[in-house]
């Protein structure tokens, strides 16, 4: 029987009760949401926090995703099916719904959130990608208030982020910009499973250039976040297969993915190439209007 | 510490630890072994049961959390007697070999008709994607959840029939 280690557990009434909680208990204080990254990883002794903080209770401060005309801010406590579900957030930035298909399975996604997800920061998870690629950022609070970090300060490496101790991540806020659009496609074994690889793409169009793009990795590499050449690359670029081809080496050249049971380290650098091509392809496509609404 | 939740409308209290998982609660502590314990990992799907009418897998929820909110079992599909129409499809269409996965396939059946009372199968196969079935029976499951689908079809007509006649007399 697999069971976490002992420990107390509080329940926040506010985000700023959590906070106090957080700054009263110390270091060995977590916050639990959907709780499906933390709870396998204190079955397995991999984290044995002292106390848990359950915010499930602040749903109406941190569950809702608003959009405005230049932005998405999106709660921390927002599962993954309302990122699923959600039209208007499908409408603005279809890569939420096309990473949120393959993200865990249908129960596990009532329950995971994107604040949970972006906090784990497993190399292999999907909302990390998606959040790099639209440029995003997080808001962090603590007792002297709120702080923004893009995603690249936000994501330190494998299970580490910038949220310090006595802090919670309370808000992702994504730009929206006009002629845009992105696309996620992902490997996956079997239905459910971590990825073998994805990428994520999201571009704004200039008439027939692209004016800026970006490309998220996932499962490649330790920390894949705001890959720079690729933008260079894109940058005033017409589209075309050649351009896609040349960025999708990009790609690969910055993936260092190991080789374990769910492909070789060949394979993933070659679905690094190949799943960046198809995302960049299709997000011009629907940033065009020329979207057939085919797979790849 | 002390959970106070409600399991299929009844009010039940227990003194745990806090690490205690929501499927150890409800099997060892309140005595409804209905709900199985299958991998522990959120991967089988088994031990599907209803936090506020959602499935969750109640191997990787803390029974703390559910406390204060209205749990649902593979127990309270039954309601005086009569069997719910998931339960009766899995019957009629060979829905279960072993029984393991059994409790979590109904659980979220239930809880895809009640949103779509018309799925169809590929809408089916998606939603119980997230649950495992060892014997490999999917096709007999699938035509199970089709059957209560459109028994309660069928019902519901009935139903729209008999309060039209109603109306007119």
């Amino acid at each position: 029987m697999q069971v976490p280690a002992p420990f107390e557990y509080e329940r926040a009434t506010s985000v700023d009760h959590a906070i106090e909680l957080l700054n009263r208990l110390g270091s060995e204080a977590r916050i639990i949401a959907g709780g499906h990254s933390l709870l396998p990883m204190m079955k397995l002794r991999m984290a044995a926090p002292e106390y848990i903080i359950d915010i499930n209770d602040l749903s109406a401060e941190l569950q809702y995703i608003n959009i405005s005309d230049n932005e998405i801010r999106i709660g921390a406590l927002t599962r993954h099916q309302q990122l699923l579900e959600s039209d208007e957030l499908a409408a603005a930035l279809p890569i939420f719904r096309d990473a949120e298909k393959v993200i865990a399975d249908p129960v596990v996604r009532n329950k995971g959130t994107l604040g949970g997800s972006l906090c784990q920061a497993d190399p292999s998870e999907d909302l990390s990608a998606v959040c790099d690629a639209l440029d995003a950022s997080c808001v962090i609070k603590g007792l002297d208030g709120e702080r923004m970090v893009s995603m690249h300060d936000f994501h330190r490496g494998p299970y580490e982020t910038a949220v310090a101790d006595g802090e919670m991540l309370t808000e992702v806020r994504i730009p929206l910009r006009p002629n845009s659009s992105s696309a996620y496609h992902k490997v996956e074994r079997r239905a459910g499973d971590w990825a073998v690889a994805s990428a994520g793409a999201a571009v704004t169009m200039d008439g027939d250039v692209i004016a800026d793009g970006r490309v998220g990795l996932c499962a490649v590499g330790p920390n894949l976040t705001n890959i720079e050449p690729i933008s260079e690359a894109l940058r005033g670029q017409a589209p075309s297969e050649e351009l896609y081809a040349r960025v999708g080496q990009i790609a690969a050249d910055n993936s260092s993915p190991n080789t374990d049971t769910r492909g070789t380290a060949a394979y993933k650098t070659h679905l690094a190439k190949e799943l960046t091509i198809r995302s960049l392809r299709k997000a011009v496509a629907r940033a065009t209007g020329t979207d057939t609404g085919a797979v790849a | 510490m002390q959970v106070t939740m409600t399991i299929n409308g009844e009010e039940v209290s227990r003194e745990v630890e806090p690490r205690t998982l929501l499927v150890h609660f409800l099997r060892d502590h309140v005595g409804l072994t209905g709900t199985h314990w299958g991998c522990d990992t959120s991967n089988c799907g088994t031990c599907v049961v209803w936090i506020d009418e959602e499935p969750v897998k109640s191997c990787t929820h803390l029974a703390a959390m559910a406390g204060g909110h209205a749990v649902r079992t593979v127990e309270g599909l039954e309601v005086d007697g009569e069997l719910d129409p998931v339960q009766e499809g899995f019957i009629q269409c060979h829905g279960l070999q072993c029984g393991f996965c059994t409790p979590g396939m109904m659980m979220t059946a239930r809880a895809l008709l009640d949103r779509n009372p018309d799925p169809d199968e590929a809408t089916i196969r998606e939603a119980i994607s997230g649950q495992i079935c060892r014997c490999t029976g999917y096709s007999t499951i699938i035509r199970s959840i089709q059957w209560a689908a459109s028994k309660e079809r069928e019902t519901a007509v009935e139903l729209a029939g008999a309060s039209n006649e109603g109306a007119s007399a």
